[in-house]
């Protein structure tokens, strides 16, 4: 079967088993919202300051949300070794990266979305006018954030500490995403909203260097 | 669920489906293989010549590499040097060079129902009609009323027997069996070695690894022996079947 | 064995003679006074960690390709030897800092970029410590090592243009900013230096890391029997 064909019967897989206990999204959307609460606790911003931190503070806690929503990807499948079974099955090895990377992309966008207005209210910050464009940079950097993520994923999940070395591999990596969305984030919601394209597009090459890494080099992640 | 009904699902026959695809007689090749995990030899220089249809067991002690030998027949381990290949006796046929393998883990997931389960390993193998077949494969296995229960529920006896339809899934010319028989009961031993039985008679070439003599090993047309990841003894080259399956057992 | 011995001399003695040079042969800057003769070290161990870390990256690609134990030997050499580096300029930089403008980190562009450098070299490192088996630990370490140096210029492009926002002191400006040729000529002598340094270094590490390993082998099969 092609690479597409099998990619999309296995997200199918990956969809259907996390609509189907929705673990992985509830805890993810609590953990986002306990997050940005805290934040205000800790830091206390007027509104102006709020506009100005706020969408630094969403990505943080994003990323943070991210590094625990990910571990489950690769160590779901060490229960019964599921891993080998795909692995015999599939044709390209890659199928089974994309298939989970689209998915973690997904519950990612979907997270986000589901906090969108809760953050617009905590931190009173106006979503709706650039929401379009909002939403074009939470889809790059969210990609950019899974593609890392699931990559790594496969890594810890063959290492001891897993669930503190996840984070301690991603969190440094994905810098260039937090820096880069958070900065145009920060300027879509001003007062003067611009769009800077030139971040949109470094957003976009990462998320490609990334996916092409993870194209030439996915199957040696998955070797025993 | 009455004891009745239980023995009825256990004793499920397996009806060797009329396939659609004739299985082309496949045969299996080791050359040379090594497999070294940080300088200490799984395996060393293993060379072994199957031929398409026998029934061979691998026996030998724990370690002595009869799972890494599987596992690289199966493609999950790559060897360090050395290789694997699949000689097809009719050369116009199509092979179906993917191995069936099976271990110790039911290696399908516990949060799909049984019929999604293989339809997912249906599909991503390219099987046409993917869920008719699965509903042939639950039949042939006797887990037609579970079909739709997660295999989370399921009892050792049925995740073994999920476990064989997902590797059948394909109808593999090949079937690769790590220690089939560990933590079945006799009834369930009885089944797999009818089971094995049929599967071997209608084509597949059939390869496991066992521990001492049972309904199962009688069925093997030949032995090989491990220890510390060489052959040490073979009974296509003379050795007692009966001497290899008991190598170490008192 | 003497070549080992007389690598080392020689790199020690470039050393020593790059230091003598920057703070007696380099004139003293016009503006920071004797501090800025930091500069030439900062600079040099710079170039010469990032350097160590390049080979670290190639040394992942062919572990990867060809599988051999001495490229992994090589990994771990030379990315223990960039992050010694990376950790002294994380040190002069502040050290410089804080006479000139009394604080100790400045959020300067490279120098924040440095520092996530080092957060992903000793995440290596430690990712390598909790894999036990030799070949996994190699693989999965050369695999994170690849990942990690493609990352290396997206830090430094994104620190660079995005964080700008908030201009912070550049430190120590750029190599080529406003220096005299003198002072041109002590910092590539002292570049030259360190990477001779961090060369005789990454050899030493390599041959220990190659007995190690023989160490390893010969324990486990003493453990086998």
């Amino acid at each position: 079967m092609s690479l597409l064909a099998n990619t999309a019967t296995l997200l199918g897989k990956e969809l259907r088993t996390e609509f189907r206990s929705r673990e992985l999204l509830t805890t993810t959307v609590v953990f986002i919202v306990v997050v940005l609460v805290l934040f205000s606790f800790a830091i206390n911003p007027t509104t102006e300051e709020s506009r100005e931190f706020g969408p630094g503070l969403l990505w943080l806690a994003i990323l943070f949300a991210a590094s625990l929503m990910l571990q489950p990807c690769f160590l779901r499948e060490q229960a019964n070794d599921t891993l080998s079974s795909l692995r015999l099955a599939v044709s390209d090895p890659f199928s089974i990266f994309l298939a989970k990377l689209i998915a973690n992309t997904l519950f990612l966008l979907l997270t986000e979305v589901l906090m969108l207005p809760l953050f617009a209210a905590f931190y009173n910050v106006p979503v709706l006018p650039m929401l379009h464009y909002l939403l074009l940079v939470l889809f790059l950097g969210s990609l950019g954030v899974s593609v890392a993520g699931t990559a790594l994923s496969a890594i810890s999940a063959q290492a001891r500490m897993r669930e503190l070395l996840l984070p301690l591999l991603l969190l440094p990596l994905l810098t260039p995403i937090l820096v880069v969305s958070a900065t145009v984030s920060v300027s879509l919601l001003d007062r003067e909203p611009v769009v800077q394209w030139k971040g949109i597009g470094f957003l976009a090459i990462f998320d490609l260097v990334f996916l092409t890494a993870l194209w030439l080099f996915g199957e040696y992640l998955l070797e025993e | 669920m009455n004891m009745v009904e239980l023995h009825q699902v256990q004793h499920g026959d397996f009806v060797a489906a009329t396939p659609t695809t004739t299985l082309s007689p496949t045969g299996l090749r080791f050359e040379n293989i090594d497999k070294r995990y940080g300088g200490l030899f799984a395996l060393r220089r293993v060379s072994l010549e199957i031929a398409p249809g026998e029934c061979v067991v691998l026996a030998g002690r724990n370690g002595s590499g009869k799972t890494t030998l599987l596992r690289i027949a199966a493609r999950i381990v790559r060897p360090t040097a050395g290789k694997v290949s699949f000689p097809v006796a009719a050369s116009d046929s199509a092979a179906n060079g993917r191995p069936g393998y099976v271990a110790h883990t039911t290696m399908v997931y516990d949060e799909l129902s049984a019929e999604e389960n293989l339809v997912l390993f249906a599909k991503l193998q390219g099987v046409p009609e993917a869920k008719a077949r699965a509903e042939e494969l639950l039949r042939e296995v006797g887990l037609c009323e579970r079909r739709s229960s997660l295999v989370r529920t399921f009892s050792r006896g049925m995740r073994q027997r999920i476990a064989i339809a997902r590797a059948l899934v394909h109808r593999p010319s090949v079937l690769l069996f790590d220690e089939p028989a560990t933590g079945l009961d006799p009834l369930g031993i009885s089944w797999l070695a009818k089971t094995l039985g049929q599967v071997n008679r209608a084509g597949c070439t059939v390869v496991m690894s066992l521990h001492g003599e049972s309904e199962i090993s009688a069925l093997a047309t030949r032995a090989v022996q491990l220890d510390a990841g060489s052959v040490v003894a073979d009974t296509a080259s003379g050795s007692s079947l009966r001497s290899i399956l008991t190598f170490g057992v008192a | 064995m003497w070549k080992r011995v007389l690598l080392g001399a020689v790199a020690i003695a470039l050393v020593i003679a790059a230091a003598y040079a920057s703070f007696f042969v380099a004139p003293t800057e016009r503006t920071m006074g004797l501090i800025q003769r930091i500069f030439y070290f900062h600079v040099a161990s710079a170039w010469a960690g990032m350097d160590a870390f390049f080979v670290c990256f190639i040394a992942n690609l062919l572990y990867v390709w060809k599988r051999a134990p001495k490229y992994d030997w090589l990994s771990v050499s030379a990315a223990e030897v960039g992050l010694v580096l990376t950790t002294v300029v994380l040190i002069t930089g502040p050290i410089w800092a804080h006479p000139v403008w009394g604080i100790w980190w400045t959020w300067d562009a490279r120098l924040t970029s440095t520092f996530v450098l080092w957060l992903l070299y000793v995440s290596y490192l430690l990712l390598r410590t909790l894999i036990e088996e030799p070949d996994r630990r190699a693989l999965l370490s050369s695999l994170f090592g690849i990942f990690a140096f493609l990352d290396v210029p997206l830090v430094f492009g994104a620190i660079r243009w995005w964080r700008t926002q908030h201009p912070s002191p550049v430190i120590m400006g750029g190599a080529n900013s406003g220096l005299e040729p003198t002072m041109k000529k002590v910092l590539f002598f002292f570049v030259f230096a360190m990477h001779a340094f961090a060369a005789f270094l990454i050899v030493e590490r390599y041959i220990l890391e190659k007995m190690k390993n023989e160490l390893d082998i010969l324990t486990r099969e003493a453990e086998a029997v």
